[in-house]
């Protein structure tokens, strides 16, 4: 099972970056090999639909949830529909929030945390 | 003739000077596109006669065709779509209307519905015609408004014979650009503060770009002119008017009145038009 991590950088020691649509990285998590990749979010300074944008890539990484901050109404909705689980985590190494969710530690969501924004 | 009445700063006046042209110049057409909080018909109180409902096209999905491909979430430039494994699924309020995903839907799944996002009225104040758009609370874009507010304008005069007021949104942005990309001369109302300063720079950027001419009002006159005089004197952009710091001018408009219904104000607006019309047509030559 694969899970995403909002991320400021590339490892497994960067920090957790609070922003879901608008994050610098997503690291794709393996929970069975302890693999992972880094992936770029090409769409952070999107216009608007970041959000949407940023629950689009990150689906076609076959992932079955998602740890960031904060979500936006739109990106809630749609890995609602997409059956993608949200978490919820403060700012945190990556490693440790990894180990967090491994316990059952994080505060699933299925509300927006935050209001959506547009550029 | 289409006059333009601008701003980069929000509060600057666009509205008095708008409202007061169009009610001293006869059989002119005074047209609201601040469609995000239109106030002109305060001023103006114009009786109304259609209102008419403005739509944009957004996709709908047909399940049994859609196959899943993720063309129009690929096409889509405003992430209006995700396209999952097993689902499509369409965001209406991101969606802009172009209508891209339809057209290269390979399975022709796509079909198009109206979503209503706000209005237009049409009516009439004395002898001059009255337009004003409304974006519904809660949506995020005002130019399929505005550019139905401008082909009203194109149903009521379509030889561009009568003089046109546009009361243009704030800002720079779209809804500006749309309110000014049609019109033969731009107003930038600012006032003479450092705000007013940077905004109206930001303006006059725009302006430049879709090469319009155009002129300024200080409005509030009297603070600090010296940078506003400085800064168009450079860019040779001519002063139409200064309106002054007055407050007599703000209990009139806080009132929701005209200012030229008071006989000392009528030589002010008059003169801001024949500086409209001079400025135009030395342009033309």
């Amino acid at each position: 099972m694969k899970i995403a991590i909002t991320s400021t950088e590339k490892t497994l020691n960067s920090q957790l970056d609070p922003r879901f649509g608008r994050c610098q990285y997503f690291i794709i998590y393996n929970l069975e090999t302890n693999d992972f990749e880094c992936i770029d979010n090409i769409n952070k300074d999107a216009v608007g639909g970041a959000g949407t944008a940023a629950a689009q890539l990150i689906s076609s990484y076959n992932v079955s949830a998602v740890i960031s901050g904060n979500f936006g109404p739109n990106a809630v909705m749609g890995l609602q529909q997409l059956g993608i689980k949200m978490y919820s985590s403060n700012t945190n190494s990556i490693q440790s929030i990894i180990d967090d969710y491994r316990k059952e530690n994080l505060k699933e969501i299925s509300d927006a945390t935050v209001p959506g924004k547009h550029r | 003739m289409i006059i333009s009445v601008a701003s980069g700063k929000g509060g600057t006046g666009k509205t008095l000077v708008a409202t007061n042209l169009a009610s001293i110049v006869d059989d002119s057409i005074y047209v609201d596109c601040d469609v995000e909080e239109p106030n002109g018909h305060l001023f103006l109180k114009p009786a109304i006669d259609k209102k008419e409902p403005v739509a944009i096209p957004v996709p709908i999905v047909d399940k049994t065709k859609c196959a899943h491909c993720g063309k129009c979430a690929e096409v889509c430039q405003f992430n209006a779509i995700i396209s999952g494994k097993d689902k499509t699924i369409i965001f209406e309020k991101l969606c802009h209307g172009c209508g891209s995903c339809v057209y290269f839907c390979p399975q022709e799944a796509l079909l198009k519905k109206p979503r209503i996002i706000g209005f237009t009225n049409t009516g009439s104040f004395g002898n001059n015609i009255f337009i004003s758009g409304n974006l519904n609370i809660g949506e995020p874009m005002a130019p399929p408004i505005i550019k139905q507010c401008l082909k009203n304008i194109k149903k009521i005069d379509p030889e561009n014979q009568k003089i046109v007021i546009i009361d243009s949104p704030p800002g720079t942005s779209c809804p500006m650009i749309e309110s000014v990309r049609q019109t033969d001369f731009v107003v930038l109302v600012t006032e003479p503060t450092p705000f007013g300063l940077h905004d109206l720079q930001l303006a006059i950027e725009v302006i430049e770009q879709i090469k319009k001419p155009c002129g300024v009002i200080i409005n509030k006159s009297g603070f600090d002119n010296k940078s506003i005089l400085k800064y168009c004197n450079q860019k040779n952009i001519p002063i139409l008017a200064e309106i002054p710091h007055d407050m007599e001018i703000g209990k009139i408009y806080a009132k929701g009145e005209l200012i030229v219904n008071n006989l000392k104000y009528q030589d002010l607006i008059k003169n801001i038009y024949e500086a409209i019309i001079y400025q135009y047509n030395k342009k033309e030559i």
